[in-house]
C-alpha cells in the first residue's frame, strides 16, 4: 500500500500546510513595515557601493585613485572643477570634477568614501560573524549540554594545560613545555581505548578523580558574568591600542567582546527547546545529538539571533568609526569613514563636507541597519504580529 | 534574604577576582612596552629603563607581578608610572570632575525620555508615536562625535557657548555666582550630548514597557469600569511599567566609566573617560588596571543593588 492510498484509507485529506511558504509570509509581512523596507533598500545601495568602491579603487591604475596627493587643489569644495593647467592629464578627477570635493592633501574625498565603504562593510560583517559564532556555539553548549557535569580530572587536565602556556609566555620555558607535555599525554591517553578501559576500574584510591563538580551552564554563565564586567568600549580600545594597528585586529577584538548578548539568547531558546515534543521525537527516532542541534534546534532558535546581529552590525560600524575617530583605527594611508571625518574636523569652519559627508554616510548605513533589525525583531515575533 | 545576600556576595567577589587575572594578563600578554622601559625610547639610557624595571618588579614573573600589583592596589598604594602620582589620588580627582557630568545627563535622560515614551505608548501609532520612534533611531545611529560637531558648529555660532574645558581660564577672582554660572554654561554641551543617546534608548523602553502592561486585562477591566483616563493610564498601567526601571537605577552606575571617553576628549574635559585615555596612550598600566578594576567592582555593585531592590520593590519575588 502506497502512502496516498494509505492516508485516503484513513479519511486524510491533502495536508493542510499554509499555502504560502515560510519566505512568502515573511516578505508579505516585511513589505507593510515602511521604515524596515527603508532600511533593507539603503543597505542594498550601500553593499552595492561598498563591493563597487572596492573593485575601483583597488588594483595598480585604480579608476579613482583614493591615496593620489594634489598639493595644489587642496580643500576645494564639492562639485568643483579642477583647475586644468596645473594638473597632468591623468591626474585629473573621473567625470572632471570633484564630486565631494578635496581633502587637506588634495586627495578626492569621493575616492575616499569609496575606500572606506568597504572598510565599514567589512567590519561590520566579520565583526559580528565571530561574534555570532562564539555566542552560537557557547549558548548551544550552555543550553543543551548545560546539565552535564564537569569531572574533576577534566579540570586537572585543563588547568595543567593552562599552567603551562601561561608559564610558557610568562618566559619559563621549560617548566611551561613540561607541563603542557603532560596535559597533552594525559588527555591522549583518557581517551585511547586502553584508557578507557582502565577508567572503569579506578583503583579506591583515585576514584576521587572522577568526582563531579560544577556544571558546563555554570561555567560558561560565569564566564559571560565576568566578560560584562569589562566596559567594553574602554576593553576594545585598551586591545586595539595595545595591538598592531591593522583592520584585522579590529574586527577580531569587537567580535571577541560582544559575544555575550548572543549566547545569552541562544542558551535561552535552547532551554526552551529542548523540553519541546519535535525535540523529543527527533531524540526517540535515534537521532544524533549533533543532527538534532543543527537540524532542529539551531533553526527554530535562530530569529533573535538575527536581530541581535543586524543591530551588532550597526554598533561595530560605530564602533570602528569611533575608534578611528580617536587614531586608533586602520593605519593612515587607508581611507575609513571614521578617519576621513577625524582629519577634517580640524578645518571644519574652512571646508564642513570633509566632517558632513562621513558624518552622514555613518548616520545613514547604521539608521538602515538599525530600522532593518528592529523590522526584523517585529515581524519575527508572533506576539506583536497583527491578524490579518 | 539574608541567604541570598551572602551567596551572590561570595559570587560576586569570585567574578571580580577572575576579572582581576583576565584584565592583568591581557593587558600584559600584549606586545610592546610601556614607554618608560621601552628600550627604543631615545630618552632613557639602558641604565634607567633597568632601574625602572626594577622599581616597577618588571622583572620579575607574571604572577609575583600580579601579587604585588593587586597588593598595592589593595592597600591604595598604586603610582603611577608616568608621574609617580599615586593612582587613586589621580582617579578621584577626576572623578569628581567626571560626576557633575554624568549627575547632569541622568537627570536630563530620565526626565525628558518618561513623558516622551508614555505618551508614544498611548497615542501608539499616531503621529507623535512614529516621529518621536523615527527620531530616537536616528540619536541611536548617530556616531557621537560627528553630533558633538553639528551642535558645535550651530551653538557656538548662534549663542555663544563655551565648549572647552570646564571653565574660563582667569575666572577664580570672580564672585562664586558668576563662577557657578560659566561651570553650568561650560556643562550644558557635553552633558546634552552624554544624555541624547540614553533618552533615544531609555524612551523607547519605556514606551514597550507601557504598551505590554496596557494590554493587561486589569487596564481593560479598569476602563471597563469608567475609571477616568488619566486614572487609567498613569495610577492602572505606569505604575506596574515601572517595576522594571527601578533595577535600572543599579545598572547606571557603569556608565560614569564606560561611555565618556570620546565625549571628554572633544570637549577637553579633564574626566576620567580621558584619563583612561591617556593612560592607555602612554601605556600607563597602573591606571589602567585600576580603573578597570574600578568599573568592574561598579558593575557588580550595580547588578547587586539591581537584584536587591526588584526584590524589595515587586512582592512576587521571593528569595
Amino acid at each position: 500500500m502506497s502512502p496516498e492510498t494509505t492516508s485516503r484509507a484513513f479519511g486524510l485529506e491533502e495536508p493542510a500546510a499554509p499555502k504560502r511558504t515560510r519566505f512568502e509570509e515573511f516578505w508579505r509581512l516585511f513589505r507593510r513595515n515602511r521604515m524596515a523596507l527603508a532600511g533593507l533598500v539603503i543597505f542594498a545601495f550601500f553593499f552595492g557601493s561598498a563591493v563597487v568602491g572596492w573593485v575601483l579603487t583597488s588594483g595598480n591604475r585604480p579608476l579613482f585613485d583614493p591615496a593620489l596627493v594634489r598639493l595644489q587643489e587642496k580643500l576645494r569644495p564639492p562639485l568643483a572643477t579642477p583647475q586644468a593647467t596645473s594638473l597632468k592629464p591623468e591626474e585629473r578627477p573621473v567625470g572632471g570634477r570633484y564630486l565631494f570635493g578635496t581633502d587637506d592633501l588634495g586627495r578626492d574625498v569621493f575616492a575616499r568614501m569609496l575606500q572606506g565603504a568597504w572598510v565599514s562593510l567589512t567590519v561590520g560583517f566579520v565583526a559580528v560573524g565571530i561574534s555570532v559564532a562564539i555566542g552560537i556555539f557557547m549558548g548551544g553548549l550552555a543550553g543543551f549540554y548545560g546539565d552535564r557535569r564537569i569531572r574533576l580530572e577534566q579540570l586537572l587536565v585543563t588547568a595543567v594545560l593552562l599552567a603551562g602556556a601561561s608559564l610558557l609566555t610568562a618566559g619559563w620555558r621549560a617548566s611551561g613545555a613540561w607541563m603542557l607535555v603532560l596535559g597533552h599525554a594525559w588527555l591522549f591517553w583518557s581517551i585511547s581505548p586502553w584508557g578507557i578501559r582502565c577508567r572503569k576500574s579506578l583503583p579506591a584510591g583515585l576514584r576521587f578523580l572522577r568526582k563531579n563538580t560544577l556544571m558546563v551552564d555554570t561555567l560558561i554563565m560565569r564566564f559571560v558574568d565576568i566578560m560584562l564586567c569589562f566596559p567594553s568600549f574602554f576593553l576594545i580600545l585598551t586591545v586595539v591600542a595595545l595591538l598592531p594597528a591593522s583592520i584585522y585586529n579590529i574586527m577580531i577584538v569587537i567580535g571577541l567582546t560582544s559575544w555575550e548578548g548572543t549566547a545569552r539568547f541562544v542558551r535561552a531558546e535552547f532551554l526552551s527547546l529542548r523540553e519541546q515534543d519535535f525535540v523529543s521525537a527527533a531524540k526517540a527516532l535515534g537521532v544524533g545529538n549533533l543532527r538534532v542541534i543543527f537540524r532542529h534546534m539551531v533553526p527554530n532558535a535562530i530569529a533573535p539571533v538575527l536581530v541581535s546581529a543586524t543591530l551588532g552590525v550597526a554598533s561595530a560600524i560605530l564602533t570602528e568609526a569611533g575608534l578611528s575617530f580617536l587614531g586608533f583605527g586602520v593605519p593612515p594611508p587607508h581611507a575609513t569613514w571614521g578617519n576621513i571625518l577625524s582629519d577634517g574636523k580640524r578645518f571644519i569652519f574652512d571646508a564642513p563636507w570633509l566632517t558632513f559627508i562621513p558624518g552622514a554616510a555613518i548616520l545613514i548605513v547604521v539608521l538602515s541597519f538599525n530600522l532593518f533589525g528592529e523590522g526584523l525583531r517585529d515581524i519575527l515575533n508572533p506576539r506583536l504580529r497583527e491578524r490579518q | 534574604m539574608l541567604a541570598f545576600i551572602g551567596r551572590s556576595v561570595i559570587q560576586k567577589i569570585v567574578t571580580l577576582f577572575f576579572v582581576s587575572v583576565v584584565s592583568f594578563a591581557i593587558i600584559h600578554i600584549a606586545p610592546g612596552e610601556p614607554s618608560q622601559v621601552d628600550p627604543l625610547n631615545p630618552k632613557f639610557t639602558p641604565e634607567m629603563v633597568e632601574r625602572f624595571r626594577q622599581a616597577f618588579h618588571l622583572d620579575r614573573p607574571l604572577y609575583v607581578q600580579y601579587a604585588f600589583f593587586y597588593r598595592d592596589l589593595l592597600t591604595g598604594n598604586t603610582v603611577s608610572w608616568k608621574d609617580n602620582q599615586p593612582v587613586l589620588h589621580k582617579i578621584g580627582e577626576r572623578f569628581f570632575n567626571s560626576l557633575p557630568l554624568f549627575i547632569v545627563g541622568t537627570l536630563i535622560t530620565w526626565t525628558v525620555s518618561f513623558p516622551v515614551g508614555i505618551r508614544s505608548a498611548i497615542f501608539r501609532g499616531g503621529a507623535y508615536d512614529r516621529s518621536a520612534t523615527l527620531l530616537s533611531y536616528v540619536l541611536i545611529s548617530i556616531p557621537g562625535f560627528f553630533f558633538a560637531y553639528m551642535l558645535i558648529i550651530f551653538v557656538v555660532g548662534q549663542f555663544q557657548v563655551p565648549v572647552i574645558g570646564m571653565q574660563t581660564f582667569g575666572m577664580t577672582d570672580t564672585p562664586w555666582f558668576f563662577r557657578l554660572n560659566d561651570r553650568l554654561w561650560h556643562m550644558l554641551l557635553p552633558s546634552m550630548l552624554g544624555a541624547t543617546g540614553g533618552i533615544a534608548v531609555l524612551s523607547r523602553y519605556v514606551r514597550s514597557q507601557m504598551l505590554e502592561v496596557e494590554n493587561q486585562d486589569y487596564v481593560r477591566t479598569a476602563r471597563a469600569k469608567g475609571l477616568p483616563w488619566e486614572m487609567v493610564h498613569y495610577k492602572h498601567a505606569l505604575r506596574n511599567a515601572l517595576l522594571p526601571f527601578v533595577t535600572m537605577f543599579g545598572l547606571i552606575l557603569p556608565g560614569l566609566i564606560g561611555g565618556s571617553v570620546i565625549i571628554e576628549s572633544i570637549f577637553s574635559w579633564p574626566g576620567l573617560g580621558r584619563m583612561a585615555y591617556e593612560a592607555i596612550l602612554a601605556r600607563d598600566y597602573p591606571v589602567i588596571l585600576t580603573i578597570n578594576f574600578i568599573a568592574a567592582v561598579l558593575v557588580l555593585i550595580g547588578t547587586f543593588v539591581s537584584d536587591i531592590l526588584y526584590v524589595i520593590v515587586d512582592p512576587r519575588i521571593r528569595l
